[in-house]
């Protein structure tokens, strides 16, 4: 809501400076997002009086003006205007005269005639966009008087950042009321007229859905002036709040709308056939729209229509074929109430936010349409003239909205805001919003105002007390806590344990968006149809990711294209799989790595990242479980990834993440220009730790014993090592892989593994003979199961 | 003898030249050692004197040959140990460590702030239903201020959440009262340039006790908002509107960038919104099971960006998903 100080206080004019008020305001809620002047400083810029207009010797298109200025002599102004005549008043900007955009006004000669000034148009004062002509001054105005003073352009337009409930406010009679509530200063209504009835003409009004729009206040004005003109004052008001002049009867009704909070509608009363309905539309109804959109309001919708068709949607916009025009002679009026509900949505589903439906949907004082009413059909016949019809007033008692009692408790009070308020002051704040409250024991009964949609319970009081008692007021305390230890899981691996690994093994951590661009996603992940949005930002962040890798891999190029080559990235956040048994939001773990293993340094030959550096990473990861040999890896596909370089990662036999370099076609296809490897890991199935249970150091000497075997090159390492591992039994303590080797002196398709072993009991030394019989016992079962040879 | 002995003993400048001496002259059939056959062969009365010198000799001999070694030694170590200087002024080698993103920073510091306040941690979906995002936290279908939330939809029912108070719900429905819990992650609004991302972080926090207040929530938010710029701030608490909490408030901080003396950031007013918080509205309690008559409570919502940013004066929020490696190594 958007209004000119001025007009505000001729409603309510308390003892504050602009930005005293602007501070009330925002401290009580109704926040003043910005205060702009509503006009540049004009100074030097007065009223002047054409006296005479002539054609310009040498120019067709100018005229030459006599100006009476209010001084002693008129002055001789050259004009290009079509409107500039004898007896216009038309602002003058004087010599020295400093205008919007740089314009500084000089004594000059316009094509051989001198011109002392400049008669101007309202665009030339900044006044509006764009105008037509000479800005029209009330005839009354007396030469030589400043603009500034005649129009009260010293103003300033406060922009109010209103929150939905308070509706009320949505006009300057509503925010004056707040203002006078906070303050304590009293409000000063105008004083409306009500103007006598001159013409008997009526039509009438069927109310077809109370339950909806319970009451409709309607009025025929028959004959108005067709020609008549916007007074500037209004105009002015309307420009301050942000609103254009379209029409005088229109612009009658927007001033109501924002004077009063009451949204008005005028119809062309000869386009109107039999009465006036207020009922809901009826399935296939058409209705074309001011605005020339052609609609079919669904079944339900509150209309208002006459015997025939309907003219307007109820609340949110008029109708084309029934709307006032420049050939308009006679209106009709409404001035109705609408119930919240039945707006509602209604306007945001049609793509239609209007003034009137923003009014509508927040709720409306149901005892307004008359009053507006009056003070519509007062300002109409001063601007437009015409003779009024009689108030017709349909109304339907039990559907106006009629606010409940509340019951308010003091301990209540201050028990919410942890702060007592004497009964006197809360009385006092009661009273200032406008509501009738009787104390009952230890509280009030309290009727709120019917304008307040919003003070529905007894919390909506407690809220408003506190707002206008102020929030500054209370002073801050603590609150007492019960101190119960609450459960702290040691097996499970944190998150944030995670992320440290990573970030100290040179990994950056990113964030990406969660929904990604489906192409690239179907090259990653082509198995699984993603989640879709109905509405999304744009087509490449449309679907939610399955994986973290496109994020990942767009986040690589991203960097590739600003010269960062090696690249050490994760990011930790949900996937979302749609799944039978509905969608899984799954935390993971995802990474990659791309160009040289090491950070480029001295002494140390760079080579390329590869599987083994990635398996690693993911290593150190799983031995934060604790249960390092609870994991396997072993080989698999994924569509993303390279089919000989690729494991899938499986803890206690379920499968729980991925590592694996990233296809060579795919990879060339996004436009990596190296190698990548990925990794993803569901968290879940990477945070099941164990608690740690010390076992006895063995006090007696380890033999260690290397072993060199050569085996099939497809055999899996793994195997080897399973079965080394369950014939040395429990004197193994130790077992490592430190040598694969192929080549010169290995047969080929084969390879040679050696292997360390590491033999200790806890209770004696362990003699030489047992050590020979037990690895005798290893090597022979790894020829008979795999045809293993030892290596000499 | 002991002079020349002494004077080739000077002259000698590696081990190998001592330990040759010493065969020379201590050595089995060293100079000496041959003396001393020569004893027996002396008249008795000359033995004592002559043994006694030739020993004294000896002795001497032996000392001087073991005080020059240990020299030579350290020479030659010295030596050995000078070639072997290193240029410690090269960079070390290895592996270097990367960084956490900002955001992750700071919602780690408000989570390490809050847990130590005594708040529990918790999680909730991304993908909610409408109930749980919009209708159990009293904002019903048709409600205005939907208009304000900008969400991403799945179908009639599913959505993306828009903030994270819907995990408070979750929360609700599932513990019970006294309840002391924080719930951070990722958040989606149908709406981006340059101050809004579709997706930021929110972090939410909920109190549920039998005596708790407006005043408690101030006195709570302005400690930890001190806390986390680590530094004295005016508190502002302004009337505001969330339909799932009432009272409700926005919270403003004295600037943080320019002590409130009026910058471009806190727009010359010396002022900065940092979140927005209130107290639980009865409408939620009843939509979880709690008797709003018997427990109170409050809630607030904060945006982790705009906490980072002011934090570590980041001027671009859109800086935070392009991930630029050169900004984000910035916060390691």
């Amino acid at each position: 809501m958007k209004l000119s100080e001025k007009w505000l206080r001729e409603w309510v004019n308390p003892r504050l400076n602009t930005k005293q008020l602007a501070e009330r305001l925002t401290m009580a809620g109704l926040e003043v997002g910005a205060i702009e002047p509503v006009a540049p400083p004009l100074d030097n810029v007065v009223v002047g009086e054409i006296l005479s207009v002539t054609p310009h010797p040498n120019a067709e298109r100018l005229r030459v003006c006599e100006v009476n200025t209010g001084e002693k002599r008129p002055r001789t102004i050259v004009c290009g205007a079509a409107n500039s005549a004898a007896g216009l008043k038309a602002p003058v900007a004087l010599p020295d005269a400093k205008l919007p955009g740089e314009k500084t006004i000089a004594e000059t000669e316009l094509r051989g005639v001198k011109s002392s000034g400049m008669l101007c148009s309202a665009q030339d004062l900044g006044l509006e966009e764009s105008s037509d002509g000479l800005l029209v001054l009330e005839s009354g105005a007396k030469p030589g008087i400043a603009l500034t003073k005649l129009l009260g352009l010293d103003d300033v337009a406060l922009e109010v950042d209103l929150t939905p409930n308070r509706g009320d406010c949505l006009s300057v009679a509503g925010i004056a009321r707040d203002v006078a509530a906070l303050t304590g200063v009293a409000l000063k209504a105008p004083k409306f007229r009500r103007v006598a009835v001159k013409s008997r003409r009526r039509m009438k009004v069927v109310l077809g859905a109370p339950q909806d729009c319970p009451v409709y206040v309607g009025r025929v004005i028959e004959n108005i002036n067709p020609h008549a003109v916007t007074p500037l004052w209004m105009k002015e008001r309307l420009r301050r709040s942000g609103l254009r002049a379209i029409h005088p009867v229109v612009d009658v009704t927007n001033y109501i709308l924002l004077e009063l909070g009451q949204p008005m509608h005028a119809f062309d009363f000869d386009k109107l056939f039999g009465s006036v309905h207020a009922r809901h539309a009826r399935k296939g109804e058409q209705l074309t729209l001011l605005d020339g959109k052609q609609i079919t309001p669904e079944p339900g919708t509150l209309l208002i229509a006459d015997d025939r068709r309907p003219l307007a949607l109820a609340g949110i916009m008029g109708g084309l074929d029934s709307a006032v025009s420049d050939s308009t002679c006679h209106l009709f009026l409404e001035s109705a109430h609408f119930r919240p509900e039945a707006i509602a949505g209604r306007a945001r589903a049609l793509g239609l936010q209007t003034e009137s439906s923003q009014r509508f949907e927040r709720g409306v004082d149901p005892m307004l349409p008359r009053i507006a009413m009056e003070r519509a059909t007062e300002l109409l016949l001063a601007i437009v003239g015409g003779r009024a019809g009689p108030v017709i007033g349909q109304a339907s008692k039990r559907h106006i909205p009629a606010p409940e009692p509340i019951l308010l408790r003091a301990p209540r009070i201050a028990r919410i805001l942890g702060h007592n308020m004497p009964a006197a002051q809360v009385t006092g704040i009661l009273k200032r919003l406008g509501t009738k409250a009787k104390p009952v024991s230890d509280g009030w009964r309290v009727w709120p105002p019917s304008y307040r949609f919003d003070v529905r319970r007894e919390i909506d009081l407690i809220e408003e007390i506190a707002r206008v008692h102020g929030y500054e007021k209370f002073t801050p305390s603590r609150p007492r806590i019960d101190m119960r230890a609450r459960p702290l899981p040691e097996s499970r691996v944190a998150e944030s344990r995670l992320r440290t690994v990573l970030a100290d093994r040179d990994y950056q951590e990113v964030i990406t968006y969660s929904f990604v661009d489906p192409a690239r996603l179907r090259l990653l992940d082509p198995a699984v149809e993603p989640l879709r949005l109905a509405n999304p930002i744009s087509a490449d962040m449309s679907v939610m990711r399955t994986t973290l890798w496109v994020g990942l891999l767009q986040t690589v190029l991203y960097n590739q294209n600003r010269q960062l080559e090696r690249l050490r990235l994760f990011e930790l956040g949900r996937r979302f799989l749609p799944r039978t048994d509905g969608l899984a939001q799954e935390p993971v773990l995802a990474g990659v790595v791309t160009g040289p293993a090491a950070a480029p340094q001295w002494g140390v030959p760079s080579r390329a990242v590869d599987f083994f550096d990635a398996k690693a990473d993911v290593e150190a990861l799983l031995a934060l479980t604790g249960r390092a040999q609870d994991y396997r890896f072993r080989t698999a596909r994924h569509p993303a990834l390279h089919p000989g370089m690729t494991a899938e990662i499986l803890f206690a036999g379920r499968q729980t993440g991925w590592v694996g370099v990233l296809h060579p076609e795919l990879g060339a296809r996004l436009g990596l220009t190296q190698p990548a490897v990925l990794f993803e890991l569901a968290i879940p199935g990477i945070q099941e730790g164990k608690t740690p249970v010390y076992r006895d150091i063995s006090r007696f000497p380890a033999i260690r014993r290397d072993l060199a075997v050569v085996v099939d090159e497809m055999l899996p390492a793994e195997n080897v090592l399973e079965c080394v591992a369950r014939m040395a039994g429990n004197l193994l303590v130790n077992l490592e892989l430190f040598d694969e080797y192929r080549g010169k002196g290995i047969d080929s398709g084969r390879k040679s593994l050696a292997l360390g072993l590491t033999l200790q009991d806890s209770s004696r030394t362990l003699k030489d003979s047992e050590v020979e019989a037990l690895l005798a016992r290893v090597i022979t079962a790894l020829e008979t199961e795999f045809g293993a040879r030892l290596r000499q | 003898m002991l002079a020349e002995a002494t004077a080739h003993l000077h002259a000698a400048t590696d081990v190998a030249t001592v330990e040759a001496l010493r065969v020379h002259y201590l050595g089995k059939k060293g100079l000496l050692t041959d003396q001393l056959k020569h004893l027996g062969s002396l008249p008795s009365e000359q033995r004592p004197a002559f043994g006694k010198l030739v020993n004294d000799t000896k002795e001497t001999l032996t000392v001087a040959l073991t005080a020059r070694r240990a020299e030579l030694e350290a020479q030659a170590q010295a030596q050995k140990l000078g070639a072997e200087k290193i240029d410690v002024t090269l960079p070390g080698r290895g592996l270097r460590t990367g960084g956490l993103h900002p955001i992750t920073r700071t919602l780690e510091r408000l989570e390490t702030l809050f847990t130590r306040m005594g708040f529990d941690i918790a999680d909730g979906p991304e993908v909610e239903d409408d109930y749980h995002n919009f209708e159990a936290l009293n904002i019903p279908p048709n409600h205005p201020s939907r208009a304000m939330h900008d969400t991403f939809y799945f179908d009639a029912h599913r959505l993306l959440r828009t903030h994270t108070s819907p995990v408070q719900i979750r929360y609700m429905e599932h513990n019970k009262p006294p309840l002391r819990v924080i719930a951070a992650g990722r958040v989606y609004r149908c709406d981006s340039d340059v101050t809004h991302t579709p997706m930021f972080h929110q972090i939410e926090g909920l109190l549920v006790d039998e005596q708790v207040s407006f005043a408690d929530l101030k006195g709570v938010l302005g400690d930890f908002l001190e806390q986390f710029f680590e530094q004295k701030l005016k508190l502002r608490l302004r009337p505001s509107y969330f339909p799932f909490t009432e009272p409700s408030a926005e919270v403003d901080i004295s600037c943080v960038i320019c002590g409130a003396k009026g910058c471009r950031v806190c727009k010359h007013t010396g002022w900065l919104e940092v979140l927005g918080c209130g107290m639980v509205h009865p409408e939620v309690f009843r939509h979880v099971g709690i008797d709003s008559e018997r427990w109170a409570g409050f809630a607030f919502g904060l945006g982790v960006e705009r906490l980072a940013m002011l934090r570590y004066g980041v001027n671009d929020l859109r800086l935070f998903y392009e991930n630029d490696l050169r900004f984000l190594q910035q916060f390691r």
